[in-house]
């Protein structure tokens, strides 16, 4: 009886572990109107869109700081002469993206370079941080704030809005490439009288838009279902004791190759989808 | 999970972060690698050159080579037939030499024989003289038969 009881209770204690590392840190205004952090992720929920999550807001501006610097300082006295091993490590993956922009590419637009570096590198990162020990940095965050409570998100990427922000960004570069390139009416047009000419224009309509509309929520939910995913493992890997390192070592290890697939991705199908922005029939 | 205004927060970092790699990441990087593309291909084509260049010198060298060679073997053959010609007029000189002095010789010879001839003649008539003065036991007035005694002596 006693040990039926305590298993329960370790069951809640683990489900509620899972929950409070999968909540957000969300700033915004309470039911009582007040600003402040939310306490529970009802109480997020219940601060409706106006509110923004600190933790997964934090970690990738730094992330993208820390990507921006590296390369600022990586190339600081620079030159093409014999490259040191630092500088060796920046050229290959700024000629890695440029590469794959040269080969999947074909208009003339000085934005997609770097673009994709961007993307690729920062993504990387924020996906990299699921390697950390899943503890760590909200048991770290807790302790500066010195609430034991507290909700911290360590990586970026297991937040939707996140992913969201990237693929709406992405989004909204595609319209407007679009239609600096193509002209408002042939980027519509493009819907309207493809594939099947003018005369079947809802069917069109109905084939194109979907499609399109897709881009940008296939590029957040595959990142963001990805990392969610791969976030619930490492957690539920937290729980079982000593048996814990093997089996985190085995998943990070694993977790490298889905960490730079899934940046690597992201930057592909965003100078594809750019390109297709791009192309003039 | 639920949408908030992160997303609109991540979208102005976003295009924040795109536009410094822009500015600042992007161009000195690939400006460093275009530069070292160009340097390689110079190299390159240096390289090239000097190949080239090395593969003229080497034709030039044998070319060079093969006349000065052509140019001795005519030397040599020259100085050979030279040689030839040389040891040709010495012994057309030596012949011409010899055959002089051989016809000096014998036109001192023939003189001397002559000469031979004319002592011979004068002794034998002395001696004829001398045999018909002995013959005649009378002198013979030497001024009367002078004429007699030269006419004596051509016959003989």
């Amino acid at each position: 009886m006693a040990n039926s009881h305590e298993t329960v209770e370790t069951a809640q204690t683990a489900t509620e572990y899972v929950q409070h590392h999968l909540g957000f840190l969300t700033f915004g205004q309470r039911q009582d109107g007040s600003l402040g952090f939310a306490h529970s992720t009802q109480e997020a929920a219940d601060m409706g869109f106006w509110a923004i999550n600190v933790d997964s807001m934090l970690i990738s501006v730094l992330l993208g700081i820390l990507f921006i610097a590296v390369f600022r300082f990586g190339i600081k006295g620079a030159t093409s002469d014999k490259p040191g091993a630092f500088q060796n490590f920046l050229e290959i993956i700024v000629e890695f993206v440029q590469s794959n922009v040269k080969n999947s590419f074909y208009a003339k637009n000085d934005l997609i370079g770097p673009l994709a570096l961007t993307i690729f590198c920062w993504i990387f990162l924020m996906n990299a941080m699921d390697l950390v020990p899943v503890d760590w940095i909200p048991l770290l965050a807790q302790t500066i704030a010195g609430d034991s409570h507290l909700y911290f998100k360590a990586v970026p990427t297991t937040d939707l809005n996140i992913t969201l922000g990237f693929a709406i960004s992405v989004f909204f570069l595609i319209i407007f490439y679009s239609i600096k390139i193509k002209g408002l009416g042939g980027f519509l047009g493009e819907f309207a009288f493809h594939p099947f000419g003018k005369w079947a224009l809802p069917l069109n309509l109905i084939l194109e838009l979907p499609g399109f509309l897709a881009k940008p929520v296939s590029l957040a939910l595959r990142l963001y279902g990805n990392f969610f995913a791969g976030e619930v493992i490492f957690l539920v890997i937290a729980l079982v004791g000593y048996w814990q390192l093997p089996l985190h070592f085995g998943w990070a290890v694993f977790h490298i190759l889905v960490v730079t697939l899934q940046a690597y991705l992201f930057m592909m199908l965003t100078i594809v989808y750019l390109n297709q922005a791009h192309q003039t029939h | 999970m639920n949408l908030n205004a992160t997303i609109i927060g991540q979208s102005i970092a976003f295009f924040v972060f795109v536009w410094f790699c822009m500015k600042y990441v992007w161009p000195p990087i690939t400006a460093i690698l275009e530069e070292r593309q160009k340097k390689i291909a110079d190299g390159l084509e240096a390289a090239d050159r000097a190949q080239r260049d090395l593969n003229l010198a080497q034709n030039k060298a044998a070319e060079e080579l093969r006349e000065a060679k052509q140019h001795g073997a005519e030397l040599i053959e020259q100085a050979n037939k030279r040689a030839s010609q040389i040891v040709e007029e010495a012994k057309d000189k030596a012949r011409e030499e010899g055959q002089r002095l051989i016809s000096g010789a014998k036109a001192e010879i023939e003189m001397e024989l002559q000469r031979a001839k004319e002592d011979l003649r004068a002794q034998v008539a002395a001696i004829a003289v001398a045999g018909a003065e002995k013959i005649l036991e009378s002198s013979i007035d030497q001024a009367a038969n002078e004429e007699l005694m030269k006419k004596l002596a051509s016959e003989l």
